[in-house]
């Protein structure tokens, strides 16, 4: 009887399984981002940013519009193809999370708890989404210049590469796990090889971006913080330099290709 | 109160592209939260399209139109300069109108 039970089970997965063997071109997303791409609604949240950047806000009353992104304060343009960088007045590496939030500290007098203690999409963590879409949209089409000469920045691409290949979690997943062959996929998700430049820059170029399944704009800090769910491990703290040396890493592999935030996801 | 849309308008060889982005929940009614309730509906009912003071265009919008549409549309007309203005209201009464010029 079990034999039975059995047999007919996997006669049912059979049948189920051919029609699902689709070929991962026949899952290409592209197409549909293309048609998405004119539309794409994280243009609202930009529209957000950039009115935030100008508006006097927190307890020192103060505009973004001396925040220095390291082209020089004030500098949109261009700034967000060349982070994270080092940067000399905080001694740190820093991505556009961090130093936005840097600004919105000094400048503002918000304080970067908040943020770091706060939820995604909420509060002030969800404001500093907003100026993030403004701040890349101003360097869609820009080639990625991640300066790594630095010797902190080196210190931070070494430690990305060994969060990305370090083994941990439940289910004793690395990032490799997930990103380290080409061809593979979740589902209907595409997944990039983010051993290779090419898979790299797929990754770093195309985020942030907004998400059509769920209407949401996901920062870079909130794609990691969900891998990291993924990948079954403790979530990371936001912002924090295990995050930014991740992000060294798929930034400087990304070196050469070009941005196109903000990028619209399933 | 709604947030503003983003409106495009440009117009070539007499014909006018209009692209508008909106920024609306579009619940549809139909969702439970995670408490199991219900989120009440909220969704654009109407949306016109003016180029100065003549209507263009005139949709009805309901439940199954996306969170933040997005409507690309063109018409006739239109010169560099005019007025373009886009109006939606929704299902609770809340209404927007922003307004654009030609390109
Ligand atoms: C269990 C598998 C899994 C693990 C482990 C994992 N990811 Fe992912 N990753 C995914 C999936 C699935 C997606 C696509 C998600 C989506 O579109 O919703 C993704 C997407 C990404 C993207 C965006 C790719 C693109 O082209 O849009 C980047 C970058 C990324 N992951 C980095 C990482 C990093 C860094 C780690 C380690 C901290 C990691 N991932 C661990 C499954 C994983």
């Amino acid at each position: 009887m079990k034999r039975k039970l059995m047999a007919a089970a996997i006669g049912v997965t059979a049948a189920f399984a051919a029609p699902l063997a689709f070929t991962s071109e026949e899952l290409n997303f592209d197409a549909y981002r293309q048609m998405l791409a004119d539309g794409n609604p994280a243009e609202l949240f930009e529209m957000e940013g950039e009115e935030l950047w100008v508006t006097a806000r927190g307890p020192k009353n103060a505009t973004l519009e001396q925040c220095d992104l390291g082209l020089g304060p004030g500098v949109v343009e261009g700034a967000a193809a060349q982070l994270p960088r080092y940067f000399a007045d905080t001694g740190k590496v820093q991505d556009l999370e961090s130093r936005l939030m840097h600004c919105m500290e000094t400048l503002q007098g918000i304080p970067s708890g908040e943020i770091i203690g706060g939820k995604f999409r909420q509060g002030e963590r969800g404001k500093l989404a907003s100026l993030v879409a403004y701040v890349v949209t101003h360097s869609k089409g820009k080639p990625i210049a991640v300066d790594v000469s630095h010797p902190k920045m080196q210190d931070m691409y070494a430690m990305g590469e060994k969060v990305f290949f370090y083994r941990t979690g439940a289910m004793d997943f690395s990032c490799a796990s997930c990103h380290g062959e080409d061809g593979k996929r979740i589902r209907a998700t595409h997944l990039p090889n983010i051993t290779t430049n090419k898979g790299a820059a797929e990754g770093w170029t195309s985020w942030p971006a907004y998400r059509v399944s769920n209407s949401q704009f996901w920062t870079f800090q909130h794609r990691l913080w969900d891998c990291f769910r993924q990948q079954r491990t403790a979530e990371p703290v936001f912002a924090s330099d295990v995050t930014i040396a991740l992000s060294v890493f798929l930034a400087a592999k990304s070196n050469g290709y070009e941005a196109q935030w903000p990028g619209v996801k399933r | 109160m709604a947030s503003p849309m983003r409106i495009r308008a440009a117009s070539k060889d007499g014909v006018t592209e209009v692209r508008v982005l909106m920024s609306h929940p579009m619940e549809t009614g139909q969702r439970k939260n995670a408490a199991g309730e219900v989120i009440p509906a909220h969704f654009i009912t109407e949306l016109t399209a003016k180029h100065n003071d003549k209507v263009v265009l005139s949709a009805e919008f309901g439940p199954s139109v996306s969170t933040n549409p997005y409507l690309a549309f063109k018409f006739n007309g239109g010169a560099k300069g005019d007025k373009m203005v886009v109006t939606w209201v929704d299902n609770k009464g809340e209404s927007r109108t922003d307004e654009v010029q030609i390109s």
